[in-house]
C-alpha cells in the first residue's frame, strides 16, 4: 500500500508536467463531472452556471475573494507540508488533525494567559509553543513506531481521537473556559498575540493575515530542509529505499522520530495560525478537519513543497469559492467535497488524465506502472 | 513458423538516443543472441518489441504483417513474451496464481477456475521440461525455479516469440545448463527466442545467430560457429579487449580481517553461517566461492554490520569493532559492494550524483554543518562517472534510468573511489559487459597490489579463479574446503556441490 502510494504521490524532482499540468487537468475534469452531478440532481442549467461562476468569483474574482482563498489555504499548506515530509520518509501521518488541535490549544493558552509581553515577543511565542506541542504530540506516534513497531497510521488515528476529546474536556476547565459562559469556548487571545492583518489599510474586512507570509517562508524552509540538508537526504532515502538507507548507515529509528517531530510542528503551526490569525479563541471543532483535508493536499502536491503550495492554494480557492456558491446558487458545499475527492481520483489515476488529453502527455506507458 | 522483423527502430529518451535505426529479425526455430556494451540499448529495444515503449520511428512486423503496440497487452496478444531480468512475481502467491495473474479464467459467479489453470500449467511445464510444482508458493522456490515460472507465464499466454533479458546473471552453473535445455526444447517446437547476455561463451554455446549493438546501433552480425570470444568482445567494445588478467603473485602482510567461529542466523532464523573462521591479509584477494544461498549473503551482512551475528568474533585491522553498524564499518575504511544493486546498492529515484554519496553524504566535503554542497557532489561525481565509464547523460539523471550494467558500475565506482583499506565485493561484475569487467578487475588487482585486502564473493567461478589468491568454498554455511593457490576448476566445482575431498 505504501509502495503504491509512494509511486503515485511522491515526486522526487520538480517536474512541471507532473506537479502543475496533471492537477490542472484533474481539476477541470472534476469540475465537469461535478456539473454532471448537479444535472443529475435536477439543477437547472442556469443555476449550474451561477454556481460555477460564483465558485470562480468567490475564489479569484475580487480582492476579498483572493484574501479568502489565501486565508483558507494557509493552514492547509502548513499541515500538508508536515504530511508530505513524513510521507517522503515513508510514514503516513494521518494525525495532522490531532496535532493541529494540540498546537492550537497551546497557542490559545499562551495567547490569553501572558499579558506582559510586547507583540514581537508574544506572537512568536504563541506560534512556537503551538508548533512545539504539535511536535511533541506527533512524536508519540514516532516513538511508538521506532521503539515497538506500532504502525503510525493506527497510532495517529488514536491520537486524533484523544486530541478531540481532550479539547472538549479542556474547554470546560475553569482556567480555559471563557468567564460567564456555559458552552465550551475558550477565553480570547490578547491583541499582542494576534497575527496582524495584511490588507486592513485597504479594507478592515479583508481577513488575510501575516500567517500567509509565515507559511510562504515555511514552504521555502521545508524545501531547503528536504533538498539541501543531510537531514532531508536521510528522510528521502529512508522513504525511497529503506534497504539502501540502512546500507548507508542511516538509523531508521532516529529518522522516524525526527520526521514525526517536524511534521507535528508544522501541523501545530497550522493550529496556532488559525487561533492567532483567524479565530482568536478555541471552540469544539475549531480545526474544521483541516488536518484531514491536508492529507489530500499533500498527495495532490506530490509531497513536494512547491507542489503542496499550489495544491493548497487550489483547495483554498475551492473552499472560498464554495462559500459564495452556496450563498448564490443554493448548492450545498458538499459539492466542493465531491470535487476535491474527484480531483484526487484523477491524480491517483493519471492515466485517465493522460488518455483524455494525449497530445499533452505523449509518453511511454512504462512510466505509469 | 513465426517470423518477426524490426525495421528502422529508433528510440530516444530526451537527449539520449538508446536505439538508432535498428534492423533485426528473428525466426521460429532459432535463437538470436543480442550482444552489446552496458547502455548499448538492448533492453530498450526489447522493451519496444514487448510493447513497453513506443518507438519514435520504425516498424515491427510479425509474419510480414505490420503491428503497432500500444501496451504490453497488445504485444502479448501478438505472441511476444518477455522474461525480465528482475522477476515480476508475487511471493505469497502460488505458481499457478502467478501464472494466471492478469489473465484469470473465471467461471460461475466469477470464481477462479484454479484447478483447470493448474492443469494447464502442469501441461506446459511437462511439455517443455519446466519442472515446478503448480501449487508451490513462489517464496519457497529457488531463483532458477522462479525463472521457470516466468517462462511458464509467457508460454501460458501462448507466446511464439520469447525474449530473455540477461536470464543467466542470477543463475548457478547447473541452472544455466537447465535453462539452455529449456531454450533448446522451445526452439525445437518452433518458437523464436531472443537471448541477451554478457557472457560470451553462453552466446557461442546456445545461439544460432548473433547481432551486436554498440551505442544504440547494430554494428554487425557474427556466426557462433566460427566466432571466438575475442572477436565478439572486440566487436562489442570497438577496441581489443584483454580477456585474461596479468598479475603478480601476492605478498600477504598483516591480517586485516580476522573472523573467528562466526555463526549468523538468516531471516528465517536458521543457521545460515555456522562456525566459520578465516582471515584476509594485506595485499590479498580471498575468494568466497559457492552456489548462491549457502550463507554468502548472511556472512557479508554480518561482516558489514547489516546483520548481527549469533556468536563469534569479527576484527578489522587487529581490533574488534564494538556495536558494529554499517556507518562505523565504513568509517574505519571498509567498503562494501552489495550483491543486489537494486535492493540496497542504489536508490532508483535519486540522481546519479545523489547515489554516489550514499554512504558519505554526511561528511565533508559533501556537506558541512548539515548543509549539502551539491556543487562539490557534482564535481566529485563527474570524476567517478569518467573513471568508471558510467554511461549517463549527466549526474542529474535518475539512477533508475541507467541501464542495468551502468547502475552496477555506479555502485562499484562509488565504493572503489573513496579511500579503501578493505573491500568486501559481492558479485561486483554482475550484469557488466566484458570491457568494463576488464577495467573493474584491473582496479581490484591494483587495489590489492597497493596493499589492501579484498574479500571477493562471487558465484562466478571464472571470476573467483581469475582474481583470488586464496579461495574458500562455502557449502550450507560452512567452509567445506580451502584452496591455497589456484586449483583446477573441477576441484572447486566438486567442493561447491558439497564434496569435501
Ligand atoms: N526510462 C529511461 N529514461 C531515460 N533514459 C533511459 C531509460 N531507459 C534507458 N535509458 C538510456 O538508454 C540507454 C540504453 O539503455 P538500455 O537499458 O537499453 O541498455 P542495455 O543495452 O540493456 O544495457 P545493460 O547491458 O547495462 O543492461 C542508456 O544510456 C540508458 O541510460
Ligand atoms: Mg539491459
Amino acid at each position: 500500500m505504501m509502495d503504491y502510494l509512494k509511486k503515485k504521490f511522491v515526486s522526487e524532482h520538480l517536474d512541471v508536467k507532473e506537479i502543475l499540468l496533471v492537477p490542472i487537468f484533474a481539476t477541470f475534469f472534476a469540475l465537469t463531472i461535478g456539473c454532471l452531478f448537479l444535472l443529475a440532481t435536477g439543477e437547472g442549467l442556469k443555476n449550474i452556471f451561477i454556481a460555477y461562476s460564483s465558485l470562480f468569483i468567490g475564489s479569484l474574482g475580487s480582492l476579498n475573494a483572493l484574501s479568502e482563498t489565501f486565508t483558507a489555504a494557509t493552514p492547509l499548506i502548513f499541515a500538508a507540508l508536515g504530511i508530505a515530509l513524513a510521507f517522503r520518509a515513508g510514514l503516513f501521518n494521518i494525525g495532522a488533525e490531532g496535532q493541529m488541535i494540540i498546537g492550537g490549544m497551546a497557542a490559545v493558552i499562551v495567547g490569553f494567559s501572558i499579558d506582559f509581553l510586547p507583540v514581537w515577543l508574544h506572537l512568536p511565542l504563541a506560534l512556537s509553543v503551538g508548533a512545539l506541542f504539535g511536535a511533541m504530540y506527533a512524536s508519540i506516534a514516532g516513538w511508538l513506531k521506532a521503539s515497538t513497531g506500532a504502525h503510525e497510521v493506527i497510532s495517529t488515528i488514536m491520537l486524533n481521537l484523544i486530541a478531540i476529546r481532550l479539547l472538549d474536556y479542556m474547554l470546560r476547565s475553569p482556567i480555559i473556559q471563557k468567564e460567564g459562559r456555559n458552552d465550551p469556548i475558550s477565553k480570547s487571545v490578547l491583541n499582542t498575540s494576534e497575527l496582524p492583518q495584511l490588507l486592513s489599510f485597504i479594507d478592515p474586512q479583508l481577513r488575510l493575515h501575516a500567517g500567509f507570509l509565515v507559511m510562504l517562508g515555511t514552504v521555502l524552509l521545508i524545501y531547503w530542509l528536504l533538498f539541501h540538508t543531510t537531514i532531508g537526504y536521510e528522510f528521502r532515502s529512508t522513504g525511497a529505499n529503506p534497504n539502501a538507507a540502512k546500507y548507508a548507515g542511516i538509523k531508521a529509528t532516529f529518522t522516524i522520530v525526527l520526521v514525526m517531530f517536524i511534521a507535528g510542528a508544522l501541523a501545530g503551526l497550522a493550529g496556532a495560525n488559525q487561533i492567532t490569525g483567524v479565530l482568536g479563541r478555541a471552540s469544539p471543532g475549531f480545526s474544521a478537519s483541516i488536518g484531514f483535508d491536508a492529507i489530500a493536499v499533500a498527495l495532490l502536491g506530490r509531497s513536494h513543497p512547491i507542489g503542496v503550495l499550489f495544491a493548497g492554494l487550489l483547495f483554498g480557492a475551492l473552499i472560498a469559492g464554495g462559500r459564495l456558491m452556496q450563498v448564490k446558487a443554493g448548492v450545498s458545499v458538499d459539492l466542493i467535497t465531491i470535487i476535491q475527492a474527484l480531483i484526487i481520483v484523477f491524480i491517483a489515476a493519471p492515466l485517465l488524465v493522460r488518455r483524455a488529453v494525449p497530445w499533452i502527455f505523449k509518453e511511454d506507458i512504462k512510466k505509469d506502472k | 513458423m513465426v517470423s518477426i522483423e524490426l525495421k528502422n527502430i529508433s528510440k530516444s529518451f530526451g537527449p539520449v538516443t538508446a536505439n538508432k535505426d535498428i534492423n533485426i529479425f528473428a525466426k521460429g526455430g532459432e535463437i538470436l543472441g543480442l550482444l552489446g556494451e552496458n547502455g548499448a540499448g538492448k533492453t530498450t529495444l526489447m522493451n519496444v518489441l514487448s510493447g513497453l515503449y513506443r518507438p519514435d520511428s520504425g516498424t515491427i512486423s510479425i509474419n510480414n504483417e505490420e503491428k503497432t503496440f500500444d501496451s504490453p497487452r497488445d504485444a502479448i496478444s501478438a505472441g511476444i513474451g518477455m522474461v525480465h531480468q528482475h522477476f515480476m512475481l508475487v511471493p505469497i502467491f502460488s505458481v499457478t496464481e502467478n501464472v494466471i495473474l492478469g489473465n484469470e479464467e473465471t467461471g460461475f459467479a466469477n470464481f477462479l477456475k484454479l484447478s483447470e489453470s493448474e492443469r494447464k500449467v502442469k501441461e506446459i511445464s511437462e511439455k517443455y521440461s519446466l519442472f515446478v510444482d503448480p501449487k508451490e508458493k513462489i517464496e519457497r522456490l529457488p531463483v532458477g525455479s522462479q525463472q521457470r515460472v516466468e517462462i511458464i507465464k509467457v508460454l501460458f499466454r501462448s507466446a511464439e516469440v520469447l525474449i530473455f533479458d540477461e536470464p543467466t546473471a542470477v543463475l548457478t552453473p547447473q541452472e544455466v545448463a537447465e535453462l539452455f535445455n529449456i531454450m533448446n526444447s522451445l526452439k525445437a517446437t518452433g518458437k523464436a527466442i531472443i537471448f541477451i547476455t554478457h557472457k560470451l561463451h553462453e552466446v557461442l554455446e546456445v545461439c544460432d545467430r548473433i547481432s551486436i549493438l554498440r551505442a544504440g546501433e547494430i554494428v554487425g552480425e557474427a556466426d557462433p560457429k566460427v566466432a571466438s570470444n575475442k572477436e565478439l568482445a572486440n566487436m562489442m567494445v570497438g577496441r581489443p579487449v584483454n580477456l585474461s588478467l596479468e598479475r603478480r603473485s601476492s605478498k600477504p602482510g598483516k591480517i586485516l580481517l580476522d573472523v573467528k567461529n562466526l555463526s549468523v542466523l538468516s531471516e528465517k532464523l536458521d543457521l545460515a553461517v555456522s562456525d566459520i573462521s578465516f582471515d584476509v591479509k594485506e595485499g590479498e584477494i580471498v575468494g568466497v566461492a559457492g552456489v548462491q544461498g549457502n550463507g554468502q549473503t548472511e556472512l557479508v551482512e554480518a561482516l558489514t554490520g547489516l546483520r548481527s551475528s549469533l556468536s563469534g568474533k569479527i576484527s578489522y585491522f587487529g581490533q574488534m569493532v564494538p556495536n558494529m553498524n554499517p556507518r562505523k564499518i565504513h568509517q574505519i575504511g571498509v567498503r562494501h559492494i552489495p550483491e543486489d544493486r537494486q535492493k540496497s546498492g542504489i536508490i532508483g529515484n535519486f540522481s546519479v550524483g545523489e547515489n554516489l554519496i550514499l554512504n558519505n553524504y554526511y561528511a565533508a566535503p559533501y556537506s558541512k554543518h548539515l548543509k549539502m554542497d551539491w556543487d562539490v557532489v557534482s564535481i566529485e561525481s563527474q570524476k567517478i562517472i569518467k573513471n568508471f565509464d558510467i554511461r549517463t547523460p549527466s549526474n542529474d539523471t535518475l539512477a533508475q534510468n541507467l541501464s542495468g550494467g551502468n547502475q552496477q558500475k555506479l555502485v562499484v565506482g562509488r565504493e572503489m573511489s573513496s579511500h579503501v583499506d578493505f573491500l568486501i565485493a559481492s558479485q561486483p561484475t554482475r550484469g557488466i559487459d566484458v570491457g568494463s569487467i576488464e577495467y573493474i578487475h584491473e582496479q581490484l588487482i591494483k587495489s590489492r597490489n597497493a596493499g589492501n585486502g579484498i574479500l571477493l564473493v562471487s558465484t562466478e567461478l571464472e571470476e573467483i579463479l581469475a582474481l583470488s589468491d586464496r579461495i574458500i568454498v562455502l557449502f550450507r554455511g560452512r567452509i567445506i574446503k580451502e584452496f591455497e593457490s589456484n586449483p583446477a576448476p573441477e576441484q572447486i566445482g566438486l567442493a561447491m556441490a558439497g564434496h569435501s575431498i
